[in-house]
């Protein structure tokens, strides 16, 4: 039978997670017949179907508009975020393959999880409709609840997806719960149906306790408080480059559908959830920084700071104006890679077992291994938000925003608690620097530990990592206004 | 006091009791039997609400074959009688006054919200009623063909888990 | 005909007792079987509101609530399993290498 032409444009339309999907499931295939020493070629099939992944993006760019009635919807806004989404799995792939061989986990279900999470959030990115999206959300989820517990042997690895799974299943039951009921609010569960119905019935009882749900079950997945108290352990316990993988791409997808779901289908009632959104800001931003300044670990550190982050990226969403979506997105994008750059880092420098993960064990780093200190050093200084850095140009659009939308209380807040973060941040840039390292490393030195840890040389493919995160922090921070643009027409789509 | 209210009211009790003795029981493997019984008795609601398709789904794949799997799992590790301790007595004091009352909150206000619905039933113009198994595979296979793919790779990625996290070590 | 109401007030009582259930108990397995009675509210507010309606897209969304659950499940299962061998233990108050 020959495909019809509508529905071949419907599969151009999902190309992207239409390619993820058939790569993982390969991986899957091939993996049995690999020999155990050549697995680390899965990786290299992984991320090569990452890459054909990102080119099928110019397919979809050409097929604007509704696929499958409207379940799925391409537009600018689904492009940006698709751009986001798979160009940071495709670095985390590339920052795996490395790790996995070290610590012995060198297998093909790895890299096909990997690529499923992201066909999922690719699914969240474009979802029209709140079943799809809920499904897309599952499909990363899930994933990433395994790919947390995939340093079996390792306790914490255990107790960390054991966490991640119970509190994440608990939202996803909210956020559920919170379809249901919008759906008997409204009768329909396409955000435009939702929008419409609003607009004519007004904000009833029923639909508001749902989008109340469903923020306590996006909450969870985005990181913000008063729901972000499991994040610091899963993102400590779950294997390095994974938890580089859950700082980033699916927080972006996540936020994704809080913006289709806040601003076009809860778009009519938007004086209703400002303020939650507005108290959310500041808690979470406050959770976040203070409780980094008591970190010792430095896993833990960012962990906490990626916490703080999505604060100010609330501040840009509480805007509620067209400069604010767009401030998110660019936030979004310079986040994504900073904290990718910054959790590679970690990964290279805690060794085998990831052993050295204190601060102390970063002291003289920078005269061990000098390029590996100044790319830190660059990362944690986009996290601060100096200028010319991707890190300052997204505090200074949400900011922008903020104060366009007159929430001047809200973004002063903000600014008081960057100027607290930086504390933290320029804490181990001057250990990197100006420490001597310490004689011992660790409860297991024993008598011979006057002998000085070394980390060990950096892999060809961490470099590859380092340098793109670098050079697109430097881009975003220098030459903002293509991002920006591309952007505020995102933004324009949504609406 | 009709039949199907009748039925409504033993059936949403014994959901009901079964899923309060789900959280009381001391043994997981009671706790699994309540939570098989809620299942049993929501199918019969879901018959009377004339869905029969989820009604039998509800008894084949979360009776039969999710339950199933608890139930396994308990038996393999054997856990055994969870004690009482003191660790959860600031949940007692704080967390369950607490949940109570934004409970009793979201009841309260769910209850006014429901009675403003738009629904079919009390404007009496849409054709409420039965859904037919046909309706509802037609639905499925073509309007939301796009998700019913999603949920097969949802699937392939439990199998995944379920192969990565218990595979002995070679 | 059974009104609506009558179905929401038992799916918000299943909805509560599963929320006690994850708060209260230490037993991770009690606490994902709580997780699933709340998936149970969620469809019989859907099935109750797709009659309401007469519309068949609420019982198409159970049946996919029901299929991720089953995946929720597996997955679950196979973590508390992977745990326990290691610690011996399925308390959460167990859980305590990692500050909560």
């Amino acid at each position: 039978m020959p495909l019809r032409a509508d529905m071949m444009a419907d599969l151009c339309r999902i190309a992207p997670e239409l390619i993820l999907c058939v790569f993982g499931i390969l991986l899957v295939a091939l993996e049995p017949f690999v020999p155990s020493s050549s697995k680390r070629a899965l990786g290299w099939l992984a991320f090569s179907g990452s890459l054909v992944a990102i080119a099928s993006l110019w397919i979809v760019a050409r097929h604007p508009g509704p696929a499958y009635g409207g379940l799925i919807q391409v537009d600018n806004f689904s492009l940006f975020f698709h751009g986001i989404i798979l160009g940071s799995v495709a670095v985390v792939i590339l920052g795996s393959i490395n790790y996995l061989c070290e610590e012995r986990l060198q297998r093909g279900e790895y890299y096909a999880l990997v690529l499923f999470a992201a066909a999922g959030m690719g699914v969240l990115a474009g979802a029209g409709e709140l079943i799809t999206s809920f499904l897309g959300l599952e499909m990363s989820s899930i994933s990433t609840y395994i790919l947390a517990a995939f340093r079996r042997d390792a306790r914490k690895s255990n107790e960390s997806a054991l966490k991640y799974f119970i509190l994440g299943s608990f939202a996803t039951a909210f956020f559920l719960y919170g379809i249901a009921m919008t759906y008997g609010a409204t009768g329909t569960t396409r955000f435009t149906g939702i929008a419409q119905a609003l607009s004519i019935s007004g904000p009833t009882l029923l639909a508001v306790l749902g989008l109340g749900m469903m923020l306590v079950g996006l909450g969870f997945k985005v990181v913000i408080a008063p729901f972000q108290i499991y994040a610091p352990d899963v993102y400590e316990g779950a294997p390095t480059p994974v938890t580089a993988l859950l700082a980033s791409a699916p927080k972006v997808a996540a936020f994704a559908l809080m913006l289709r779901i806040f601003y076009v289908a809860f778009g009519p009632v938007q004086h209703i959830w400002f303020w939650a959104i507005w108290i959310s800001a500041v808690l979470t931003m406050c959770a976040g920084n203070f409780a980094a300044l008591l970190q010792t670990n430095v896993k833990r550190m960012l962990a906490y700071s990626s916490i703080a982050h999505a604060g100010y990226i609330l501040v840009a969403f509480a805007a509620s104006t067209e400069l604010g979506i767009a401030a998110v997105l660019f936030y979004l994008a310079a986040y994504a890679l900073m904290k990718i750059g910054a959790f590679t880092v970690i990964t290279h420098v805690g060794g085998r077992g990831e052993r050295h993960l204190e601060l102390s064990d970063y002291a003289g780093l920078a005269k061990k291994q000098p390029a590996i200190a100044a790319c830190f050093t660059l990362f944690l200084l986009s996290l601060l938000g100096l200028p010319a850095t991707g890190g300052f140009m997204g505090k200074f659009y949400a900011f922008q925003a903020g104060l366009d939308s007159r929430i001047i209380w809200l973004v002063v807040i903000a600014a008081l608690n960057s100027i607290v973060g930086a504390y933290y941040y320029l804490r181990v840039i001057l250990t990197m620097y100006f420490r001597e390292p310490a004689g011992e490393s660790g409860p297991d030195a024993g008598l011979g530990s006057e002998i000085e840890w070394m980390p060990q040389p950096v892999a060809a493919s961490i470099w590859v990592v380092l340098i793109i995160a670098a050079l697109g922090t430097l881009y975003l921070g220098i030459f903002p206004s293509r991002v920006m643009e591309f952007a505020l027409r995102s933004a324009a789509s949504l609406r | 006091m009709t039949l199907p209210i009748l039925l409504f009211f033993v059936f949403a009790g014994i959901a009901v009791g079964g899923a309060l003795s789900l959280i009381f029981a001391r043994e997981p493997i009671h706790s699994a039997l309540a939570l098989i019984l809620v299942m049993v008795a929501l199918a019969v609601l879901y018959l009377l609400m004339g869905a029969g398709f989820i009604s039998a789904v509800q008894i084949i794949v979360y009776a039969g074959a999710i339950m199933v799997l608890f139930v396994f799992v308990i038996m393999l590790l054997n856990a055994g009688v969870e004690n009482r301790t003191q660790h959860s007595i600031m949940a007692r004091w704080l967390g369950i006054p607490l949940a109570v009352f934004l409970i009793g909150d979201l009841a309260y206000w769910m209850a006014r919200g429901a009675h403003a619905l738009p629904l079919a039933e009390r404007s009496g113009s849409l054709a409420a009623g039965p859904v037919s198994t046909q309706d509802l595979s037609l639905h499925l296979f073509q309007s939301y063909l796009f998700p019913f793919e999603i949920t097969s790779i949802l699937i392939l990625i439990a199998v995944l888990g379920a192969v990565v996290l218990a595979r002995r070590e070679p | 005909m059974i009104p609506t109401t009558h179905y929401l007030y038992l799916s918000l009582a299943l909805f509560t007792i599963g929320i006690v259930g994850v708060l209260t108990r230490r037993n991770v397995i009690v606490m994902l079987m709580s997780i699933e009675l709340i998936l149970n509210a969620v469809n019989i507010n859907l099935v109750a509101f797709s009659r309401a309606y007469g519309a068949v897209a609420g019982q198409v969304f159970a049946i996919f609530i029901i299929t991720d659950a089953a995946a929720e499940a597996a997955v679950g299962l196979g973590i508390i399993l992977a745990f326990f061998r290691n610690r011996e233990t399925v308390l959460a108050d167990e859980m305590d290498l990692l500050k909560w």
